[in-house]
């Protein structure tokens, strides 16, 4: 077996050394009628062999790349530079540990604050960690630490939080008998959330640039929950729209989360991504996940080491923060070489593309008949209402080697306020042809 | 004859450590904050020029500078390989993390999930052109539920914290369900147990109270039994334990739990040592996640993505969180959403969802293709491998070193400080002194319920030859700190890229960011 | 002047009418270097055995329960802002909080410097 270099001369000399005759010897605390169990599993098979038969399953799918692809709402599709790649696959990263020894492992633990620090820039914050899971369970992350903060068990949620974010919240939530009100899906951007903020909410959650893709100003909600002692949670999925939009930060949001998946990693059918987090510095000791914090060697010079440990399950265990232990890394990595590649003004650039593609979409499709664009704002995101159940739409496209969107249906079952929506991105990866073939195949469809 | 020929020989060679004006000692690297390197107005990245059309983002333009460097692709480059310098890793030698099974990455696995097939793939893609990935994750799980011996997995969990998550969540709803939920609200779990245990179980709102365990590391069945009453949710146990061995009592630990009514939570994260030997179905477990970067060889990436499927008994299965694949004959087709579950009948009970899309694909596709090449005759010899290598390295120790138990060990021995009594060496002044030997150490200070604990994993990995060199090591430097060394240990490490940090300093005065420095003149 | 001490090595020294509170010299040589201390506001009331404030160093984390019920008559902002003095001077300067005790019997039950002395030296 290519992976094992034990051999059976090794393993003889071995056990001789160990005192047992044989290998089950040193299994002898397991109950002898469970050892050695039968299992129907295929045995071992060569590298070109395992090739070929996952090579076969890959095929059977359709990548974004290989047609015109307008598919968003959490996940999106960028061009991500050879570089990237190239460093995350090095072995010292790739292959490296949890920098728990910070000697050894400066490498890492650099990367992490970079990271924090460039996080911290784009949400507008003070603080960053360095990194949760992804998007939708930082959100639920960032609701619980809202109750820790305010010792309060109410969740409001915006009608236009993408509705995994909200299911995970809930789920997480329910578990404490906490009331989680999620107000009905707003394709048009505009419940008057605020209005549901009392003196016993902990935390309302808005999305920006929502999941329709609809733009708001989070001013107004922030002085709300202000006022009644409640946090902003400001949730964002297409992080490029950092590049662009207004921060959540400047508007007043005390929790900024998420998706850093747009930044360095690919669509990879929904993981792994990398979940942001930033707050103000005064809620720092609430916050869950690793941080990494600047101090000095023996020597006196300047390292990394992860610190603030103590709200941590691996010290304060029932005590601490959140269960969290391992984090996205290796993403946070791809996040963080992406991003000092793009830079301020790459990234600019590249909100700027995405904003002109999604406006030419808008106005191809919207040019359509009986195609309405409901958006008065967006950023890459919008969202169309058809003339018929755009799952039905989507799958007819599809079969034409168009990814026309994410219908409504998938995201919302048998909502019939939202079945006939369609959900459309554009990103700097959309070509003018993409965008006419989708008008003339969609055209043809409705 | 060329007298003019360079010395070939290094002859005269002065041995100090001088500084350098760079600071850099020949391939160790300086390597200053990308916020220092680079430019605010640079950028590593050309696009075209956006054509200036009327903004459409309702007044919300970011206006205001961002603050981030860019850096050409050169410099990017140099950097982050400079950077990759200063870390130790498995493609490097050893890295005999217990408990945290540093075992080899093949590189196969990674060209296998960056097909586009699979890399390029969007979450929401219709089903019907997704058809591939959804066969990923069935096959995936045919072969995590055979392996187990359980019935039913859930794919979402994120990592293994989220895995344990998943599964007490499980074991509430199937509380709720049998509307004990607000009466049964204790878990047990031992001290010895990994933090996630208990901080899971309290996220889940219960509340936790510790099983003791016997002189041999192992819970205490009797007191186990003592504790268990109408107010127990269940058990959290790692089974091999945290210090490397079964649990003898396994089965009557499950049967006198479910005897109480509760359940039992196993942690999976040493399934590494008995995957493809013993199902874990056949002990009596209710749930258990398996670290798919454990025991399945996705890469650690420096502390993450994880990947963490839960195995299901079938008292639990009906709560499982969507989505979940169903194969029909040649298709599959994902069921989304709790109300969908609902429609099912069995699957009315679905406790919700743990996070948006379908888990860590990126990790299933690399676990696969690992499991495949193995195939379960390699999947068995790797954990024999993986046992025998532990034990090899606690028999040649322990001339030196004090192992905390008797006996054999499964895969991670365990040993304790009283070997350092009165050399004035701790335990992390030997785990620095490795450093410098050139390997990472090993697990410190864990478990909690062994004094100055080293837990040594090895894993199948490492060759015989490895061993030796890493034993002897081990051996001379247990020699030298009982030789009187201890000012030695104290210094190191000083071979490594840093010395030993300040972590006080860190912790007092936080500094999480990189902020501009203050001119001069601001500053007075 | 007496000072006594609870199991969870916490101190009480009588202070003219109030009681002031803090850890004892041997759990912080324990806990190692503090880095930080977080202390309840003046005011607030609890009763014996809540948690009261939180005490860390790099490794460890742990909570202080009020070793006597009453309310927090000020609390030692010296050491939320210097938490390095609670090494220093664990039982003078780097005192927790003051209380006014609501049942000052409840001191009866607690060690006094004798008895500690033992209980820590085994502990």
């Amino acid at each position: 077996m290519r992976y094992l270099p034990l051999n059976d001369a090794d393993r003889r000399q071995m056990l001789d050394i160990i005192g047992a005759d044989a290998i089950d010897d040193l299994f002898a605390d397991v109950p002898a009628e469970t050892l050695n169990a039968a299992f129907d599993l295929p045995g071992h098979v060569g590298e070109l062999g395992v090739e070929r038969a996952l090579s076969a399953m890959a095929a059977k799918n359709q990548a974004a790349s290989a047609g015109p692809f307008f598919l968003g709402c959490g996940a999106y599709k960028h061009h991500i530079p050879a570089t990237v790649d190239h460093i995350i696959q090095r072995s010292e990263f790739l292959t490296a540990y949890t920098p728990y020894q910070p000697e050894i492992a400066q490498g890492t633990l650099q990367y992490l604050f970079e990271f924090q620090s460039q996080v911290a820039a784009l949400t507008g914050m003070e603080v960053a960690n360095a990194s949760m899971y992804d998007g939708s369970t930082g959100c639920a992350e960032a609701a619980l630490m809202a109750r820790r903060i305010t010792k309060r068990k109410k969740v409001i949620v915006s009608g236009g939080l993408h509705p995994h974010y909200a299911a995970v919240t809930r789920t997480n939530l329910e578990l404490h008998n906490d009331d989680v009100a999620i107000a009905a899906p707003d394709p048009a951007g505009a419940d008057d959330i605020a209005a549901l903020i009392d003196e016993e909410t902990s935390c309302v959650i808005v999305q920006n640039p929502d999941v329709f893709g609809n733009l708001r100003d989070l001013g107004p909600i922030a002085e709300a929950a202000h006022a009644n002692g409640a946090l902003l949670i400001a949730v964002v999925t297409e992080a490029i729209s950092f590049g662009a939009v207004k921060s959540p930060g400047e508007m007043g949001a005390d929790i900024v989360v998420a998706e850093g998946q747009s930044i360095g990693n690919p669509l990879g059918f929904g993981g792994p991504y990398v979940g942001l987090f930033a707050t103000r510095q005064k809620y720092l000791r609430q916050m869950p996940g690793r941080l990494c914090g600047e101090t000095t060697d023996a020597e006196g010079q300047r390292g990394f080491v992860l610190t603030l440990s103590t709200r941590e399950q691996h010290i304060r265990r029932d005590k601490a923060t959140s269960n969290i232990c391992t984090n996205s890394g290796l993403c946070t990595l791809a996040f963080t070489v992406h991003m000092s590649l793009l830079g301020e003004t790459g990234l600019r650039r590249l909100a700027a593309l995405n904003h002109e593609a999604a406006c030419k979409t808008a106005d191809a499709l919207g040019a359509i008949d009986g195609v309405e664009v409901i958006n008065r704002n967006f950023f890459n995101e919008f969202t169309l209402r058809l003339p018929a159940n755009a799952e039905k739409v989507v799958n007819a496209l599809a079969d034409k080697g168009v990814l026309a969107g994410v219908p409504g249906g998938r995201l919302w079952l048998d909502n019939p306020d939202t079945e006939n929506l369609l959900i459309v991105v554009a990103t700097e990866c959309v070509t003018d042809e993409d965008i006419a073939m989708f008008a003339e195949k969609l055209a043809g469809e409705i | 004859m060329n007298a003019q020929g360079r010395p070939s020989r290094p002859d005269n060679i002065a041995a100090t450590d001088a500084p350098t004006f760079t600071g850099n000692k020949a391939l160790q690297i300086e390597e200053d904050l990308i916020f220092e390197v680079g430019d605010f107005a640079g950028t590593g990245v050309d696009f075209p020029e956006p054509d200036g059309a009327p903004s459409r983002l309702g007044g919300l333009e970011r206006d205001a500078p961002i603050g981030l460097p860019g850096l050409s692709e050169p410099e990017t480059m140099r950097h982050y390989v400079r950077l990759s310098q200063k870390n130790y890793a498995i493609d490097m030698g050893p890295f005999p993390l217990g408990s945290c099974t540093m075992k080899h990455n093949p590189r196969l696995n990674e060209k296998v999930a960056r097909l586009p097939g699979f890399a390029d793939l969007h979450p929401l893609t219709p089903e019907a052109q997704a058809q591939g990935a959804l066969e990923v994750i069935d096959v995936l799980s045919t072969w995590l539920k055979e392996l187990t011996g359980m019935p039913a997995v859930a794919m979402s969990p994120k990592a293994g914290a989220h895995g344990e998550l998943c599964g007490m969540m499980s074991i509430k709803a199937a509380l709720e369900a049998r509307g004990e939920a607000a009466t049964r609200t204790r878990v047990l779990a031992p001290e010895s147990a990994h933090g996630t245990n208990p901080a899971t179980a309290v996220q889940c709102g219960f509340t936790v109270d510790e099983i003791p365990a016997d002189k041999t590391g192992r819970v205490d069945l009797a007191a186990l039994k003592d504790m268990l009453g109408p107010d127990v949710a269940g058990i959290m146990v790692t089974n091999p334990n945290t210090c490397g061995l079964f649990e003898r009592d396994i089965r009557a630990i499950a049967e006198a739990v479910h005897d109480a009514g509760g359940y039992f939570y196993c942690d999976g994260a040493n399934f590494n040592a008995i995957a493809g030997k013993v199902k874990p179905g056949d002990l009596g477990v209710d749930a258990m996640h398996i670290n798919l970067h454990k025991t399945f060889s996705t890469p650690h990436g420096g502390g993450g993505p994880g990947s963490g499927p839960t195995v299901l008994s079938e008292a639990l299965a009906p709560f499982a969180p969507v989505p979940y694949v169903v194969r029909e004959g040649e298709r599959h087709t994902l069921v989304e959403t709790r109300r969908a579950a609902k429609e099912e009948g069995e699957s009315a009970k679905s406790f919700g969802r743990l996070t948006a899309f379908h888990g860590q694909m990126g990790m299933f596709t690399r676990a696969l293709s690992y499991m495949m090449s193995h195939g379960v005759d390699g999947v068995r010899q790797a954990a024999e491998d993986a046992v025998l290598n532990a034990n090899y390295v606690q028999a040649r120790l322990k001339s030196e070193m004090t192992p905390a138990f008797d006996g054999y060990c499964m895969h991670e021995a365990l040993f304790d400080d009283r070997f350092l009594k009165d050399t004035g060496v701790e335990t992390i002044d030997f785990a620095k002194a490795m450093i410098d030997e050139g390997y990472h150490p090993m697990t410190m200070y864990f478990p909690l319920v062994v004094h100055g604990a080293m837990l040594i994993e090895p894993t199948e990995s490492e060759s015989k030859r490895e061993l030796d060199q890493f034993c002897d090591a081990l051996l001379s430097l247990a020699k030298r700190a009982k030789a009187g060394e201890a000012d030695a240990f104290k210094a190191a490490p000083v071979h490594a890229p840093r010395r030993r940090l300040d972590e006080t300093a860190a912790a007092r005065k936080p500094v999480l960011r990189w902020t501009p420095p203050i001119p001069a003149e601001a500053a007075e | 002047m007496t000072v006594k001490y609870t199991k969870d090595h916490e101190y009480v020294r009588a202070e003219g009418d109030v009681y002031v509170i803090g850890v004892s010299k041997h759990a912080a040589e324990q806990l190692g270097d503090v880095v930080f201390v977080e202390l309840p506001d003046a005011g607030k009331t609890f009763k014996k055995g809540d948690d009261m404030a939180v005490v860390e160093s790099v490794k460890a984390a742990s909570d202080v329960y009020a070793p006597i019920s009453g309310e927090i008559v000020e609390a030692n902002s010296a050491i939320v802002d210097e938490p390095a003095k609670v090494n220093e001077d664990a039982e003078g300067a780097a005192w927790f909080v003051k209380i006014r005790a609501s049942d000052p019997a409840e001191l009866d039950a607690m060690m006094d410097e004798a008895a500690y002395a033992e209980f820590a030296a085994e502990s």
